[in-house]
């Protein structure tokens, strides 16, 4: 029974992990360009998988309103909304 | 329960097995039971798109058509040609690609049917796909410029696809006498990575400048504007002063005719015989594009903003430097953003879905001195049936900018390169 339970558990992550990998809210498969998605490796670039979900909405509205300065990440934000950034956000602090 | 966990096992095992073996698509076919992807080109973007395919949906079945086993990026090949870098740090193999249960057909593709959809490589094998996706890259565009064919580009290098013409450059600067005369000629618009012909400039110049100073650098250019132009002039003015000129089209910089055997570049205002001449041509998108019928009579090929697929046939995307992009530019960044957000939509479109309005980002640094980067970025959305720039987004690096941040922005371009060479390849 208990290999019942977590077969299908294991079946159901599987399913959703799918379902949330197809459509990446807008933008957010452009920013592994320069942000590194594995934790190996090194790059001055930080990694956002599993980052805060705040802690990135705040970088990016910093970067947006200039009270932060970036090398690119100022000209960046301009280009997300709210909303979008809240999506983009969530994705990230939801991997591994 | 425990018999389908096993059977899941099984299926893996045996994909990686497919996968290993390389140039057999067709046991991977007689595996499948998704939908099949082909992608042809093992670029920036093909080998992007394909791993995001297996990401999206590892249901999907992906072969990845593409005849070198080794790639040859172009991006930072300026720094090999300038002597600061080895055409080895430029290259890498598909081994991890293929270890992401995608096929590696080692041939190239020589027709397309669009009923029933199949491709035919090289070898006469014929693969059906469901969705097809071309990332041919370019190709030159053989006498468009009156005398430059491919015997002539073994006198005067191209160079812009990266590989045996990068190192044939190098070595001509090497070889050339102290104060010899090296001409670039680039092309109008558009053209693969439009910030790369004045970046090569550049690092010549600095080649130049350390090891030949009584030496002189000519840019001939059919064009009277460029990709970061500004900030390009700045630190010529400052770095290269006497060395580099550079002679736009309302000056007489529009060539019109080389002639391979002297060296020389033919202007409508006079001609200029190089020591060392870099003829940068017109191009066009890679030639499958042209077999499939993808390009259209620019050479390029029309698409669909939202998901990249063809305006001309339908079940055929083109992404990368092939593609008509709107605002994008042809470059590693754009190819590599492209190829995520076509994947997304084909793993949508072959479950029945609609795909999602994305949002596209492309960032290009370039380096006018080993320790002076600088960038471009842009922001990208489908508006009117193209990609066009999301207004109050983008633009290039602050001009009159400090020194540190000129350095940091080199330091950056090369955390970008092992990124996204990490994600495509590694």
């Amino acid at each position: 029974m208990r290999s019942v339970v977590a077969a299908a558990i294991a079946y159901v992550t599987i399913a959703a992990a799918t379902v949330a990998s197809a459509e990446p809210p807008a933008g957010a498969a452009a920013c592994s360009g320069c942000h590194p998605s594995a934790a190996r490796g090194s790059s001055p670039v930080t990694r956002l998988a599993g980052r805060d979900r705040a802690e990135i909405v705040k970088a990016m509205q910093d970067f947006r309103s200039g009270a932060r300065t970036g090398t690119v990440m100022d000209r960046i934000a301009k280009g997300f909304t709210d909303a979008e950034i809240q999506a983009i956000a969530a994705w990230y602090a939801a991997q591994r | 329960m425990k018999a389908t966990r096993r059977h899941f096992l099984g299926l893996g095992v045996t994909a990686t097995a497919a996968a290993v073996l390389g140039p057999r698509p067709r046991s991977a076919r007689a595996q499948a039971t998704g939908p099949r992807v082909v992608v042809v080109g093992g670029g920036f973007a093909g080998a992007s798109c394909a791993r995001a395919l297996r990401h999206a949906d590892p249901r999907i079945v992906v072969t990845l058509v593409e005849p070198s086993a080794t790639f040859t990026a172009c991006p930072f090949s300026n720094a090999v040609i300038g002597g600061l870098r080895e055409l080895s740090a430029q290259q890498f193999t598909y081994e991890r690609v293929a270890a992401d249960n995608i096929t590696i057909a080692r041939t190239s593709a020589t027709a397309v049917d669009a009923q029933p959809k199949s491709i035919t490589l090289a070898d006469g094998v014929k693969l059906p796909y469901d969705r097809l996706v071309l990332a041919p890259g370019i190709d030159i565009r053989w006498g468009a410029l009156p005398g430059y064919d491919e015997a002539a580009a073994t006198q005067m290098p191209h160079a812009w696809r990266a590989g045996e013409q990068t190192l044939l450059l190098r070595r001509q600067l090497e070889a050339m006498d102290d104060g010899g005369l090296v001409v670039i000629s680039a092309p109008a618009n558009p053209f693969r990575c439009p910030p790369g012909p004045y970046e090569r400039a550049s690092l010549i110049a600095h080649f130049l400048k350390t090891k030949k100073p009584k030496s002189k650098l000519i840019v001939l250019d059919a064009k009277d504007a460029f990709s970061k132009q500004g900030l390009f002039q700045a630190a010529w003015a400052e770095l290269y002063p006497g060395l580099l000129e550079w002679v736009p089209l309302s000056k007489g910089g529009n060539v019109t005719s080389v002639d391979a055997a002297t060296r020389t570049l033919i202007t409508d205002f006079g001609r200029h015989q190089a020591k060392v001449a870099n003829v940068i041509p017109p191009q066009k998108a890679g030639r499958i594009a042209e077999v499939a019928g993808v390009a259209d009579r620019s050479g390029w090929c029309p698409i669909d903003p939202i998901t990249f697929e063809s305006k001309l046939q339908a079940g055929i995307h083109v992404i990368g430097d092939a593609a008509i992009a709107g605002a994008m530019p042809k470059s590693a960044f754009a190819a590599n953003s492209q190829a995520k957000v076509c994947a997304a939509a084909v793993a949508t479109l072959l479950a029945g879905g609609t795909p999602s309005i994305p949002k596209l980002i492309n960032t290009c640094y370039s380096l006018v001195a080993p320790d002076y980067g600088i960038s471009v970025a842009g922001v990208y959305q489908p508006t009117g049936g193209q990609l066009a720039d999301v207004p109050g987004a983008g633009g290039v690096s602050p001009s009159g900018a400090p020194r540190e941040t000129r350095k940091a922005e080199a330091v950056l371009a090369e955390a970008w390169f092992r990124t996204i060479t990490a994600e495509a390849f590694g």
